[in-house]
């Protein structure tokens, strides 16, 4: 290393620094900056695509003279045919198949969570957890048939053929929250693993339990975490297209039994669009005011959780 | 229960304690005084942490951490098989280097540990009177119902320890409580355990040789084994001016007047 003086001081081994204070550019801040801002852009301008287009033909769909949005949004019977456009049967059965599946995914998802957090030895922690998230990569299509071939056979077989149609609600339900409560489980667990250890000296340092650390102490400091990632697993069922496409039914029900069969927002989506309809008939039009309210039930949960995420930051110091 | 057993609240029996393989606390022999103040000092290492949450069993949270030896609590052995930790930290609460609230609201971090006993009797009496003896009742009266990570880190501290003694511990173990806090809060914290000694017995780990002989009124002083080794263990065991002034150890004597570590 050359010697280097500045004003009299010996300056080693810092080649770049210089005798004045001015400005100079710095060529790869200014790249690595330009392409994280691409970066950024691209991510946003496609999700305002993504709204633009589906909003104009969503728009088609509305214009049509059949149509109008209150009877969109209020009406109990969808049948394009003989021009009946009530979203309802399709909302519920969503709504049915999502309770399902959170009733599935929330308390197992939160034992899990608990468990791994605060029992579980590091050593086993380190293990279960990439296997959880393992769970979560399957391709949803294997589910889907999971449900159609074992769990509909179970459900029949327990509750009775006669009540138990070949295409439910509940099977598709049921291992639609198998599918969710890996997310669930492993975003709850960072929520909980997060919290400071000192809050459960100080729980354990008062004669608590491990249970009443875990519950009392823990759970609730990491409550807006574990609310996120319930919302976000909501989110994730509603949005859930292979299971319910295949197990679910292919026709819509006004129904609030889970064992009969019923079509969802995407169930109907999905089967539209697979099949061979003109682009500009009505049917066609009308997957994207479904997809538009798909959009935005899903964009409303997600600014809650973002809300509560912000405010999960605020908790403990 | 033989009469020592009435003037000590806390005795050790040939005490060690190990993290896995590595023996922190090598062979402690004391014997701790009920209803007074006894501090624990020495070099930073030697295992004074260690030693304070062995008397509590908080030192078995850590995975791998066990110990040999005995621990006496009113004569009865901590870490005999059919003990329940849970009762002894019921019996032996501590206060933390850092104060650590819940992030819940001030009664509620007094009430906290009463709750889960299944405390009967009126809570906000109790919780008003852990907060007076802890010297922060009119601090907080008026804000009982915000936060206690709203509070100033020596009104924290004070706070912990309101939650700590709402439990109704026979001895308060605390590990360096007042190293966070100013001068002012630190006095506060010094004052308060002149008035706490009264009903409780108090263990105290610190830095601060002047206030360890401004409180206490016994010191056990720690150092390490001997230069080969990471393990510590208690080299003197006295009354706190007997350590100060005339100490039986060369270490001893090198390290309160600063000569040392
Ligand atoms: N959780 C742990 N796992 C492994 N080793 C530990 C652990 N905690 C402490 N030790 C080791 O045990 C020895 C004693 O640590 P301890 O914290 O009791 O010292 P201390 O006297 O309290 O020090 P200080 O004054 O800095 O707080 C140290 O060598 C430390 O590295
Ligand atoms: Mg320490």
């Amino acid at each position: 290393m050359a010697i280097r003086k500045e004003n009299g001081r010996i300056i080693n081994g810092y080649p770049n620094r210089r005798a004045d204070l001015r400005k100079h550019p710095r060529v790869r801040e200014t790249i690595i900056q330009a392409l994280l801002f691409l970066a950024g852009f691209v991510s946003i301008f496609t999700t305002i695509g993504i709204v633009y287009e589906l909003g104009k033909e969503a728009l088609l769909f509305f214009r049509t003279p059949e149509v109008n949005l209150w009877e969109f949004l209020t009406g109990t019977s969808w049948q394009p045919h003989i021009e009946e456009f009530g979203v309802l049967p399709l909302a519920l059965s969503t709504l049915i198949t999502s309770s399902i599946a959170m009733m599935i995914a929330i308390p197992l998802g939160l034992t899990a969570a608990i468990y791994l957090s605060e029992y579980a030895t590091e050593r086993v922690r380190k293990i279960l957890k990439p296997t959880l998230e393992v769970l979560a990569g399957i391709p949803t299509i294997v589910y889907g048939y999971f449900a159609l071939t074992f769990v509909t056979p179970l459900l029949r077989s327990i509750f009775g053929e006669d009540v138990v149609e070949i295409y439910n609600m509940a099977s598709g339900g049921l291992v639609m929250g198998i599918l969710i409560l890996p997310l669930v489980a492993s975003m709850s667990e960072d929520a909980l693993h997060a919290v400071p250890n000192a809050l459960r000296e100080a729980a354990f340092g008062l004669g608590a339990t491990r249970l009443e650390v875990a519950l009392k102490v823990v759970v609730p400091a990491a409550m807006s975490g574990i609310a996120a990632a319930i919302i976000v697993g909501i989110s994730r069922a509603i949005g859930e297209t292979m299971i319910v496409a295949v197990a679910v039914g292919a026709g819509p029900n006004f129904t609030f039994n889970p064992f009969r069969g019923a079509e969802t927002m995407t169930g109907y989506i999905v089967r539209i669009s697979g099949g061979d309809l003109s682009y500009d008939s009505i049917d066609y039009n009308s997957i994207f005011a479904i997809g538009l309210l798909l959009f935005f039930i899903t964009l409303t949960l997600n600014i809650i959780s973002q809300r509560i995420v912000r405010r999960f930051r605020e908790v403990y110091e | 229960m033989n009469a020592n057993n009435d003037q000590y609240v806390l005795q050790t029996r040939n005490l060690s304690v190990y993290y896995g393989d590595f023996k922190a606390v090598t062979d402690v022999n004391i014997n701790i005084p009920r209803n007074k103040i006894t501090a624990i000092i020495g070099p930073s290492g030697c295992g004074k942490s260690t030693l304070l949450r062995a008397f509590n069993r908080m030192n078995e949270l850590v995975p791998g951490s066990r110990v040999e030896g005995e621990v006496l609590f009113n004569g009865q052995n901590l870490y005999a098989k059919d003990v329940d930790p849970v009762e002894v930290r019921h019996r032996i609460g501590m206060v933390f280097q850092k104060p650590n609230p819940f992030p819940k609201s001030i009664y509620e971090n007094v009430a906290w540990g009463a709750r889960i006993h299944g405390y009967r009797g009126n809570m906000d009496e109790l919780v008003e009177r852990c907060l007076v003896q802890a010297a922060l009742w009119d601090e907080v009266k008026d804000i009982l119902h915000r936060s206690g990570l709203a509070l100033s880190g020596g009104q924290q501290q004070r706070l912990c320890i309101a939650r700590a003694i709402a439990v109704q511990p026979e001895v308060i173990l605390m590990d360096e409580p007042a190293s966070a806090l100013d001068p002012i809060a630190t006095l506060k914290i010094e004052e308060l355990m002149q008035e706490l000694k009264k009903s409780y017995t108090i263990v105290i780990v610190t830095h601060n040789m002047q206030q360890a002989a401004r409180v206490s009124d016994y010191t056990a002083m720690m150092m390490l084994v001997d230069e080969h080794s990471r393990s510590g263990t208690v080299i003197e065991f006295d009354e706190t001016h007997k350590i100060f002034t005339r100490p039986s150890d060369k270490r001893t004597e090198d390290y309160v007047t600063g000569r040392f570590g």
